[in-house]
């Protein structure tokens, strides 16, 4: 098989997460395309590893690191999501602006997380 | 465009034995399986409807998987299954259904700067396929003779010469497991959380 085409579709890939990561509002969502990135990076390792019959097939290996640290990722990310969400009652990444730079008018200051704290325990 | 440019000017002395337009039924079978995961993954990224998101991911990790196959892979390859089609997209729905994510369309599910990310990662795409066909336009996969990701493989592999990472590994998911435990627990002086 022509060494081109797992790559070219591992660069497609990967600038499709990038896309999702940086066009993405829902922090969930944001998640997923970090999910494509780090598959896409897999299938490039499994490529190489079977193209260059690595005796030691450190690509195998490391894909198989890759993946077990992706969930622990996933699972943490989930943690931190749901605990923001909790605690400001949105997971909309554009919202929380509270160490953004310059404008002082963002809808993370002022009372509106108080009201979406509430918002959040009511609903809890 | 830029695949097969490069395809086209690629140098016919150097490729030996296999020819450019006799492909064989694997990379038709990869080419086909890639182009469905591109567009599930393209979906995924561009889809108004968060449930219907995850869902097109699970094609797109499956397709993932499929390509894991026929790079003879397989331990990967039901790793990748069992691992991301079965339990990383679960997470992900569960969190969708915990934040209570809208069931429907929902109109802000991009942001604003959208262009400027689409714009970013045409870019990208554009300069790494071009880097990567112009690197790799005269080498190819032998996949020829045993498979090189079986499971038998994989275990004396790893068991022989990958031990102490594995080992740590299994640390460091420990660690996970802790810190989403501690994230997710509720505050003690929340009144309502208190146990």
């Amino acid at each position: 098989m022509h060494l081109v085409y797992p790559a070219v579709l591992a660069v497609l890939l990967f600038c499709t997460g990038l896309y999702g990561v940086l066009a993405r509002r829902n922090a969930i969502l944001v998640l997923m395309s970090v999910e494509l990135m780090l598959n896409a990076v897999n299938l490039n390792l499994v490529a190489f590893d079977v193209w260059l019959r690595d005796t030691l097939h450190a690509g195998q290996a490391l894909t198989l690191f890759t993946i077990a640290i992706a969930a622990a990722e996933i699972g943490i990310g989930l943690a931190i999501v749901l605990m923001v969400y909790r605690n400001r009652g949105t997971s909309d990444v554009d919202k929380l602006r509270d160490t953004a730079e310059g404008r002082g008018d963002g809808p993370g200051t002022g009372p509106a997380p108080a009201a979406a704290a509430q918002k959040a325990e009511a609903a809890a | 465009m830029t695949l097969a440019a490069a395809l086209a000017h690629a140098p016919v002395a150097a490729t030996g034995e296999q020819g450019f337009l006799s492909p064989t039924g694997v990379e038709i079978a990869f080419l086909l399986v890639g182009l469905a995961t591109f567009g599930a993954a393209v979906v995924t990224v561009t889809s108004k409807q968060l449930v219907h998101a995850a869902l097109w991911l699970v094609v797109a990790l499956g397709g993932i998987a499929v390509e894991y196959l026929l790079l003879t892979a397989e331990f990967i390859a039901w790793v990748q299954v069992l691992i991301y089609v079965g339990s990383v997209v679960v997470l992900l729905l569960f969190g969708l259904m915990l934040t209570k994510a809208p069931i429907g369309r929902s109109p802000d599910a991009d942001s604003g700067n959208r262009w400027a990310a689409l714009a970013v990662a045409v870019a990208a795409a554009a300069a790494l396929v071009w880097v990567v066909v112009d690197a790799f336009r005269t080498t190819w996969i032998d996949l020829d003779g045993p498979a090189q990701g079986s499971t038998r493989v994989s275990g004396e592999i790893i068991f022989r010469h990958w031990v102490l990472p594995f080992e740590a590994l299994s640390v460091l998911l420990l660690a996970a497991l802790v810190g989403a435990i501690v994230l997710s627990r509720r505050n003690a002086k929340d009144p309502e959380g208190k146990r």
